[in-house]
Parts: C-alpha cells; sequence; structure tokens
C-alpha cells in the first residue's frame, strides 16, 4: 500500500535531497522547511531589515509589527488566549535554562525537582545543575516497560518537598505520549511549578495550553517546520510574575543608571538583546501554513506512515524496539549488530537516520546500550522514503550478519 | 615519503573496490585482520572519547618506530583503524609528523569519514593518536 505525502512539494528541501540521493529520516532531529518560510525570509530581508521595539522609523515599525504578530499566532497555535505570555528565547534549550536561572530564587535547599528518566539533555542539565547550585534533591520518575512515566511511582515520588516538575510531552528516544494530566495533577497538588518539554510534542497535532494547565510550556520552532535559533517558551500569568530575568541588556530594561536598573515585565523583560528576528517572523509564516493544513488528514499519513514503518521493523529478524512507540518515530537496535556500524552503512546508502544516545544518555544507559538507530517522520515523509529506508537496512544487514 | 609495502597493497586494493559496498566489505576484512588488544589494554584510560563505538589506542615507540596497536566493538571503526594503523605503524617520530593522514584516506575512497559530523570517531583517533606522539 502506498501512502503518498500531498504537502511534499509544499518543502522544496525534500525534492534537492533527493537529487542527492539523500532519504531525511532524521525529523526528531530538525526539519525541513515549507516554501511559505523561505518565501517569508526573502521578504524580511529583501524588503527591510529593521531592529523591533527600538526605533520610530518606519522600517522599524514594520518589523515590530510582523514580530509581534508572529508573537499572536503563536499564542493562537498553543491556545494561550489570556493565561499567560509568549516569550522567545533563542531555542527550546535557552527556554529551559532561562526557567532554571530565572526561578531559582525560588528554591532552599533540600527542595526538590522532578523529572523524568527519559528526559532529552535540555530538560535534565538545567535543572541537575540548579539542584547543584542550591542544593536541592533531583528526582528522577521512572518508566514502566512500554517507556511511560510510571504513575504508581510518580504518586510516592511527586510530595509536600516538590517545587517544580518539569517533565517532556513526547519522548524523542521513545515515542510515546507521556501521562501529563496525571502528572501535572498530582503536581498542582503539592503546589508545585510545572514544566511541560513539548519539544516533540508540538510537533505532532494541536495542543492546547490552557487544557493542558500548565505553568510553562518551551519548543523550539526548528522542529515545528520553522526556522532554527528561535525558541518558544508559554508562561502562565501568574507563574510569570515568580520568574526573574536571566540575561540582561537591549530592550528589556525600563529604565537603567550606572548602579541599579528596572526591567519591563513579559514577554520583553525575558528578551535581552536583539532577538532572531527574521526566525520569529519565519516562524509565523510556518504556523500559517500549518494552520492551513487539513490537521486530521495530517494526523492520520503520520499515523499511517508511522504504522508502516513498525510493520517494517517487526517484519525483520533480531530488531528489539525502545519502549512502545505510539507515533511520529522508533527507536531500535538489532541483535548482534553494532549501532554505529549499521549507521555507517545507511549513510553509505544515503539513509539520513540518527544514531547514537539522541541527548539522552542516562535513559540510554538504563536501556544498557550505547546507542540506538532512529528514524523519524515527518508530515512530507511518505512510503517510498521508509521503502529506501528497508531497502538499505536489509543490504547493510546482509553485510553485517 | 614512500608508502609501507602493506599501506601499498591496502591503497591498491580500495583503488580497485567498486562501490560502497565493496569498500564496507574490505573495510570488514581489513578489521577482522587487526591484532586483538588485550583485555587489559582495553582499559579507561586508552579508550578514545568521541567515538559512538568503543575504540582504544595504545601506541610504544620502540627503537625510534611508533607501534600502535587498537581494537573497537565496531566493526567499520576496527577497519578504518586498521587502514590507519598500516600507514603509521613503523614510521619514526619526525615521519610521523610529517604523514599526512587526511590525503592517506582521501587516496583509499573514504575521505567522507573524516567529515566533521562524523562521530564514528575517526577524527578522535588522529587527535588521540597526535596526543601519543607528543
Amino acid at each position: 500500500m502506498m501512502i503518498p505525502s500531498p504537502w511534499r512539494a509544499d518543502f522544496p528541501a525534500i525534492a534537492a535531497l533527493q537529487r542527492q540521493d539523500q532519504t531525511y529520516l532524521d525529523n526528531a532531529a530538525t526539519t525541513q522547511k515549507p516554501q511559505a518560510l523561505l518565501d517569508a525570509l526573502t521578504h524580511y530581508y529583501a524588503n527591510g531589515a529593521a531592529n523591533v521595539h527600538r526605533a520610530q522609523h518606519l522600517p522599524g515599525a514594520h518589523a515590530t509589527q510582523a514580530f509581534e504578530d508572529s508573537r499572536l499566532k503563536v499564542a493562537q497555535w498553543l491556545n494561550a488566549g489570556d493565561s499567560g505570555q509568549i516569550i522567545f528565547t533563542h531555542g527550546a534549550t535557552s527556554a529551559l535554562n532561562l526557567l532554571a536561572y530565572g526561578l531559582e530564587h525560588l528554591f532552599e535547599p533540600g527542595d526538590e525537582i522532578v523529572i523524568s528518566a527519559l528526559e532529552h539533555h535540555a530538560n535534565l542539565l538545567p535543572w541537575q545543575q540548579l539542584a547543584q547550585r542550591r542544593n536541592l534533591k533531583l528526582v528522577i520518575l521512572p518508566l514502566d516497560v512500554d517507556g511511560l512515566i510510571d504513575l504508581t511511582a510518580a504518586v510516592q515520588l511527586i510530595g509536600s518537598r516538590t517545587r517544580l516538575l518539569a517533565v517532556s510531552q513526547l519522548s524523542n528516544v521513545l515515542g510515546a505520549w507521556q501521562p501529563l494530566t496525571a502528572l501535572l495533577g498530582m503536581a498542582k497538588a503539592h503546589n508545585a511549578l510545572t514544566v511541560v518539554d513539548g519539544a516533540q510534542g508540538v510537533v505532532h497535532g494541536r495542543h492546547d495550553v490552557q487544557a493542558l494547565g500548565c505553568d510553562f510550556y518551551v519548543f523550539s520552532s526548528h522542529k515545528l517546520y520553522g526556522p532554527d535559533g528561535l525558541g518558544v517558551l508559554f508562561g502562565r500569568n501568574a507563574a510569570l510574575e515568580q520568574l526573574q530575568p536571566w540575561q540582561f541588556g537591549g530592550e528589556m530594561v525600563l529604565d537603567a543608571n550606572y548602579h541599579d536598573s528596572r526591567f519591563r515585565p513579559a514577554p520583553l523583560g525575558f528578551e535581552a538583546g536583539t532577538p532572531p528576528i527574521a526566525s520569529v517572523i519565519g516562524l509565523g509564516a510556518t504556523l500559517d501554513y500549518l494552520a492551513g493544513l487539513d490537521q486530521p488528514a495530517v494526523s492520520a499519513h503520520e499515523a499511517a506512515l508511522h504504522d508502516y514503518l513498525l510493520r517494517g521493523l517487526a517484519a525483520r529478524n533480531g530488531i528489539r524496539l525502545l519502549g512502545k512507540p505510539q507515533l511520529a518515530l522508533a527507536s531500535f537496535v538489532v541483535e548482534g549488530v553494532h549501532n554505529a556500524d549499521l549507521a555507517h552503512l545507511l549513510t553509505e546508502q544515503g539513509i539520513a537516520v540518527r544514531a547514537g544516545h539522541h541527548c539522552a544518555m542516562p535513559l540510554m544507559k538504563s536501556f544498557e546500550l550505547a546507542g540506538a538507530i532512529r528514524v523519524s517522520l515527518a508530515l512530507y515523509n511518505d512510503s517510498e522514503d521508509l521503502e529506501r529506508f528497508f531497502e538499505a537496512l536489509d543490504q547493510a544487514l546482509e553485510l553485517l550478519r | 615519503m614512500s608508502l609501507p609495502v602493506e599501506a601499498a597493497e591496502a591503497l591498491q586494493t580500495f583503488q580497485n573496490a567498486a562501490g560502497w559496498e565493496q569498500r564496507a566489505r574490505l573495510l570488514m576484512q581489513f578489521g577482522d585482520r587487526l591484532p586483538p588488544l588485550a583485555d587489559a589494554q582495553k582499559c579507561e584510560a586508552n579508550r578514545v572519547h568521541g567515538c559512538e563505538s568503543q575504540v582504544w589506542l595504545v601506541g610504544d615507540l620502540r627503537d625510534g618506530r611508533w607501534q600502535f596497536r587498537a581494537s573497537s566493538d565496531a566493526r567499520m571503526i576496527r577497519g578504518l583503524v586498521a587502514l590507519l594503523l598500516l600507514r603509521v605503524n613503523g614510521l619514526s617520530a619526525a615521519e610521523l609528523q610529517q604523514v599526512d593522514l587526511p590525503e592517506w584516506f582521501t587516496q583509499l575512497g573514504l575521505s567522507r569519514q573524516l567529515s566533521p559530523s562524523r562521530s564514528n570517531g575517526l577524527n578522535a583517533v588522529l587527535t588521540r593518536m597526535n596526543e601519543l606522539a607528543g
């Protein structure tokens, strides 16, 4: 059965990659960009770049308008409404570091930060380092056999000392939705702040931060078919009041003296220096493009491709999946075959997949694996991409076995 | 500087190889022929960091000539390391300083293995070899 992607032609890089005999299946790392984004970047740079929130001149006014329009589009994409603010950062990692530094003043020695065993380094290291700075306890929620955060254990581990819970919505290694509703409920019952790492989750389906009820939601533009160098931090109004500025300079200041200063409230108070203006405008264009797609059709396409991927892997001998992937990606190892060898031979055949620890070293160690191969899908992939991958996989395994 | 005999043979073999499949088979064959390292030498101190796989490298200067030995748990990198050792073993310290290793892998048709994004570790092995050779 063929699964064509009706959106493939909207992404010019896919055809370019195909001309270089490359099949791109590393979409959880970063995605190709729609023509609408390329047009928006060209338009911005060709028609007059200017800094935002500074100058009274016309180019400055245009740039600021486009920049703030994007903020509104992001807010709409997440259904933030009046519940909070959208802050632009230089990446998801940057947004999480902003939280770990900007909330630091709330923590007393002995307080607990709760994360899970499957966190990407971006949602592990900022908290680990904060715990070391403030002498806090970093509590790690274990996973069940399917790769989901174990709720029975979580009930025991999230308690009165918990000041903050930070968890991924969708694992970049295991490809499974995490039980956020239950986890956020437990954290809120203990008045803990809640942070959701939506870097992978935001790419699949639509998410409503008000329904989710988290204090902070973080994602990165480039994984959502947008430009790189741009992260998004949604913060609920009440939570933002507790967040202190982390980086200083530029238009985040309200009033500066030589020896003291006052700072703007969110969002501008957290956007020190010149923001990635073109990327923000480009993300707005990407969101316009995505909002124009038939979302149920996109989800159905992604589900069909994922099913195709899982069935293809299951049909081959000796392949062991990590966890029980539900969507978007599958990570696997092959019995008796080193993942570095497999990666080498897939690369030789023009298959762009990721091999290694996937920025989740502790998780890989818990599986007692040095690495795994990850195939990750996007809306422009089709069943032919997966067929090329399977042919290359069969060739590689034949050579290696 | 003339090539060591075994290196010249390897070069001929790889230059005659048609396509990625044959090169991959050859790499595995060369890797399989690499003399094994004793378990005691597969220790943390001898490990080359920055590889997706585990690679160990030891080197001694004997009678003014370098002798490196290496191993890996992955076959492709073991093959690449074997080709590296063919080229450098037996060289004097001065010769080792002068040998153009990226050029060696280019001649073998394996230059892509040295691109900066490659995490297979060949770059890390070369760096480590330079450290050992001082």
